[in-house]
C-alpha cells in the first residue's frame, strides 16, 4: 500500500511538473500501476480466495498499452507540427 | 324571395373580379380587364335590382311591415356552445335599408366602372384599378348585408383598406401617399371607437347579431338596468363609441380631415367611395342600430344631431372658399352627410316620428345619385382641362355640352330646387328638424342656402365665367363610356325624388305617408334660389366682386380658406403634444431605462466572461490541476456528507 501511494503521488507530481510530454506519459503509467498494485493488494488481504482484481489489473495493463499507443501518436504529431514536445509550447487551444 | 344563391352572388361577383384581376390581370387579361369587371358588376346590379323589386313588392312584407329577413347564415366562429354560448354567425340580412343600399352600391359602382373605361384608359395599372374597385364593391356590399356586427366590422375595415389603396393609386405622387396614409390613420383611429363600442354593446346584450341585439337592447327603459359610468349608461357609452367609428368613416367633424385630401385618388374613385357609398357607411351604421339609439338616453341622439349639424355648416362654409373643384365637392359631401346624420339625430322611432330616419336614408339615396354625377362630371372637366383648379376653367359650356347639362341637373338637385331629387329629401330632413329641434333647423336652413351658393359658384365658375382657353389637341369631351353614366345619373337625379320613399323605408318597417307642406318648403327654396342668384351675380362673369367680398370678410375668409385651421390643430396635437411631450418622454424612457437595462445585462455578461475566459489557457497541466482540485473537493464533500 505504501508503495502504491508513493507511486501514485510520484506520478501525479510528475504529471504536473514535467514539461516533457513523454515524461508526463510515463507519470500516467506510474499512476495506473499504483492503481494495479492497490487492486492486487486489496484482493490479497480482503478476499484471498478470489482472483477478480487480477483480471481487473490485466485489463488496466491492456488499456494502458492502448492509451500509450494513442498518446505516442499524438506526441509524434505534435512534434511534427511544433518541432518540440514541450506542453508549454502547445498552448494554442485557448480562448 | 329570390334564391339564396342569387343574393350571395351579388357580393361574390365583384369579389371574383377582384381575385381574377388581382392575380392575373396584368399578365393575362390586360386591356379587357375593364370589360370583365364591368360585366361582373352589371350582373350584380341586375341581381340587386331584382332582389329589391321582389323584396319591396311582397316578399319582404308581412302584415304591412317590412321584415328583416335572413336568407342565409352560417355559424362561423363558435367559441362556446350551448344556449348562451358565444358564437359568431355570419349571414345576410335583408331589410329595407340594406336592400336599398344594395341597389345604390351596385348601381353607382356600375356607373363608375363604365365611366372608368374611358377615364382610366391607357393607365399602366388599369387591371389593378379594376381589381381594387371590385374589392371595394365586395366589401361595401358585405358591409350593408351583414347580419352580424362583427362581420360588419370586418367589411368596414376592408372598405377602409380598399379606400386606402384607391386613394394611393397614383403612388408616385407624394401628396397621394400622404393622403392615403392620412385617410387610413384617421379612420383607423375612429374604428378603435367602433370596436370598443361593439365590445360594450355585445357584452351588454350577450350577442353580436343585429337582430337579437336590437331585440335585447331596443326596449324602452333598458338603460336603467345597465351599469353606469360617469352618469351615462353602458348603452349610451357603447352607442357613442360606435358613433365615433361612424363619424370617422363618414368624415364628420372633427374627424373629417381625411376626406378633402382623399381627392388625390382618381376622380371616379372619389365618386364611388368618397361621395356615394363608403362615406355614408356611418349613416348606415347609425340607421342600422337606430332602434337602440332611439331608446338610449337622449344625450346620444342629441350628440349625433349636433355633430351632424356642425359638420354640415362648417363644411358648407369651407366649400364656399375652396378653389380646387374636387375639394369643393368633398366639402359638399361632408356637408350633405352632416344633413343625413342630424336627420337621424332628430328622428324618433316608429310611424311618423321616424320621419327623420326616412328622410336621412332618402337623402342618402338621392345624394348618392347626384353626388356621383357631380364627381363624374368634375372628372370629365378635369380630364378635359388637365387641372383641378378653378382658375384654369371657365366657359366650358359650349365645349362640353353633355357634361354641362348633367352637371347643371346635379347642381339643381343638390341645391334643393323642385322638382329635382335633392328637393324632396332635403325638405323631408328640414321638416323633421323643424318638428323636433328648432336650433338644428335654423342652422340647417342656413346651410342649405350655402349649399346652393357654393354649388352654383362651382357651376358658374366652370362653365361660364371667362371665355374658354383654347385647348389645343384636345380629345373632345370624353369617350361615350364617360358620357353614358353622366346621362343615366342625370336622369336619376331628376327622377329619384319621386320615389315614395317612406312607403319603403321607415324606422320600424311600417310604411307611412309623408305629408307635403307647400308652405313649409317656401323658405328653403327661396333661400336656395337666393344662393343661386348670388352665385350668378358673383361668378357668372369674370369680375372683381368675389375678391372684394373675400377681402372685406378678411379674417373669416382666411380662416374658412384654411379650413378653420383644423388640420393645423391636429398637427399641433400630434406633433407638438404627442410627439414633443409624451413621445419625447417615452423616447427618453426607452433610450435610457429600457435600453440601459439591456445594455447593463450585456455589459455584465461580457465582463464576467472576460474574467472567466482566462481559465481556458490551453495548458494541459493547468487543466489537470483544476481537475485534481475538483476531484479532491468532491472527495472531501463526499466524505463530509457521508457522516
Amino acid at each position: 500500500m505504501f508503495i502504491s501511494t508513493a507511486l501514485f503521488f510520484i506520478g501525479v507530481l510528475g504529471f504536473f511538473t514535467r514539461r516533457n510530454l513523454v515524461t508526463m506519459l510515463m507519470s500516467i503509467e506510474l499512476i495506473l500501476n499504483s492503481v494495479n498494485i492497490n487492486f492486487i493488494a486489496f484482493n490479497k488481504y480482503l478476499w484471498p480466495g478470489k482472483i477478480d482484481a487480477v483480471f481487473f489489473a490485466l485489463f488496466i495493463i491492456a488499456i494502458a498499452a492502448a492509451e500509450a499507443a494513442v498518446a505516442i501518436a499524438i506526441i509524434i504529431n505534435l512534434y511534427r507540427s511544433h518541432q518540440s514536445i514541450d506542453v508549454e509550447q502547445a498552448a494554442e487551444m485557448k480562448y | 324571395m329570390p334564391a339564396t344563391i342569387i343574393i350571395l352572388l351579388i357580393p361574390l361577383l365583384p369579389l371574383a373580379a377582384f381575385v381574377l384581376l388581382g392575380l392575373f390581370g396584368k399578365k393575362y387579361v390586360g386591356k379587357s380587364s375593364g370589360i370583365i369587371a364591368t360585366l361582373a358588376i352589371l350582373v350584380s346590379t341586375v341581381l340587386a335590382l331584382q332582389t329589391a323589386t321582389q323584396y319591396f313588392t311582397g316578399a319582404g312584407l308581412l302584415n304591412g311591415t317590412f321584415q328583416s329577413l335572413q336568407p342565409w347564415s352560417y355559424d362561423w366562429l363558435v367559441f362556446s356552445t350551448g344556449q348562451s354560448g358565444l358564437s359568431i354567425r355570419t349571414g345576410i340580412l335583408l331589410d329595407p335599408i340594406s336592400v336599398m343600399m344594395l341597389v345604390v352600391v351596385t348601381f353607382i359602382s356600375l356607373m363608375v366602372h363604365v365611366y372608368s373605361l374611358g377615364y382610366m384608359k391607357g393607365e399602366e395599372r388599369f387591371s389593378m384599378y379594376y381589381a381594387y374597385l371590385g374589392l371595394f364593391t365586395f366589401s361595401m356590399l358585405g358591409l350593408v348585408m351583414s347580419s352580424n356586427i362583427f362581420q360588419m366590422y370586418m367589411c368596414w375595415e376592408l372598405v377602409g383598406l380598399s379606400s386606402f389603396l384607391l386613394i394611393g393609386f397614383y403612388y408616385e405622387k407624394p401628396s397621394a401617399v400622404a393622403a392615403c396614409k392620412k385617410a387610413f390613420i384617421v379612420t383607423r383611429f375612429a374604428d378603435l371607437g367602433f370596436l370598443l363600442g361593439i365590445l360594450i354593446l355585445s357584452n351588454q346584450s350577450g350577442t353580436l347579431d343585429f337582430n337579437s341585439m336590437i331585440e335585447t337592447l331596443g326596449k324602452p327603459g333598458v338603460c336603467k338596468n345597465l351599469p353606469h359610468f360617469m352618469g351615462l349608461s353602458a348603452l349610451s357609452w357603447g352607442l357613442a363609441l360606435v358613433f365615433i367609428g361612424g363619424a370617422g368613416k363618414s368624415a364628420l367633424f372633427p374627424l373629417h380631415i381625411w376626406l378633402p385630401d382623399a381627392m388625390e385618388g382618381p376622380t371616379p374613385v372619389s365618386a364611388l367611395i368618397h361621395a356615394a357609398t363608403m362615406v355614408v357607411a356611418g349613416v348606415f351604421l347609425v340607421a342600422r342600430l337606430f332602434p337602440i339609439f332611439s331608446v338610449a338616453s337622449s344625450n346620444v341622439l342629441n350628440m349625433v344631431a349636433l355633430v351632424g349639424v356642425i359638420s354640415a355648416f362648417i363644411a358648407a362654409v369651407i366649400a364656399c372658399t375652396q378653389t380646387d373643384i374636387k375639394r369643393v365637392l368633398a366639402y359638399s359631401t361632408m356637408s350633405q352627410i352632416g344633413f343625413m346624420i342630424f336627420a337621424l339625430g332628430v328622428s324618433g322611432y316608429g310611424g311618423e316620428n321616424g320621419l327623420g330616419y326616412t328622410a336621412s336614408l332618402f337623402h342618402l339615396f338621392t345624394h348618392a345619385m347626384f353626388k356621383a354625377l357631380l364627381f363624374l362630371g368634375a372628372g370629365a372637366v378635369i380630364h378635359y382641362v388637365h387641372s383641378n383648379e378653378m382658375k384654369d376653367m371657365g366657359g366650358l359650356r359650349k365645349q362640353m355640352p353633355i357634361t354641362h347639362l348633367t352637371f347643371l341637373l346635379a347642381c339643381l338637385a343638390i341645391a334643393g330646387v323642385p322638382p329635382f331629387a335633392g328637393f324632396f329629401s332635403k325638405e323631408a330632413i328640414l321638416l323633421a328638424a323643424y318638428e323636433s329641434n328648432r336650433f338644428v333647423y335654423w342652422i340647417a336652413l342656413g346651410t342649405s342656402a350655402l349649399t346652393a351658393f357654393y354649388m352654383f359658384r362651382l357651376y358658374f365658375r366652370i362653365f361660364w365665367h371667362t371665355e374658354p382657353h383654347v385647348h389645343e389637341n384636345h380629345h373632345g369631351e370624353g369617350t361615350n363610356t364617360m358620357k353614358l353614366p353622366l346621362l343615366i345619373l342625370g336622369l336619376c337625379s331628376v327622377a329619384a325624388g319621386f320615389i315614395p320613399f317612406s312607403h319603403y323605408v321607415s324606422s320600424d318597417g311600417k310604411p307611412f305617408e309623408t305629408h307635403f307642406h307647400l308652405a313649409f318648403s317656401v323658405a328653403p327654396v327661396t333661400l336656395g334660389l337666393l344662393g343661386i342668384i348670388t352665385a350668378y351675380v358673383l361668378y357668372a362673369r369674370s369680375n372683381g366682386k368675389p375678391d372684394a367680398i373675400a377681402g372685406s370678410l378678411g379674417a373669416v375668409y382666411r380662416a374658412a380658406y384654411r379650413k378653420f385651421y383644423i388640420d393645423e390643430v391636429y398637427l399641433f396635437i400630434t406633433k407638438k403634444l404627442l410627439f414633443g411631450w409624451i413621445g419625447a418622454a417615452a423616447a427618453w424612457f426607452d433610450k435610457y431605462i429600457v435600453d440601459g437595462l439591456v445594455n447593463a445585462a450585456g455589459w455584465a455578461a461580457e465582463t464576467v466572461s472576460d474574467k472567466l475566459k482566462i481559465i481556458q489557457s490551453g495548458r494541459i497541466q493547468q487543466y489537470a490541476v483544476y481537475f485534481l482540485a475538483g476531484v479532491l473537493l468532491m472527495a472531501v464533500l463526499f466524505i463530509y456528507m457521508w457522516h
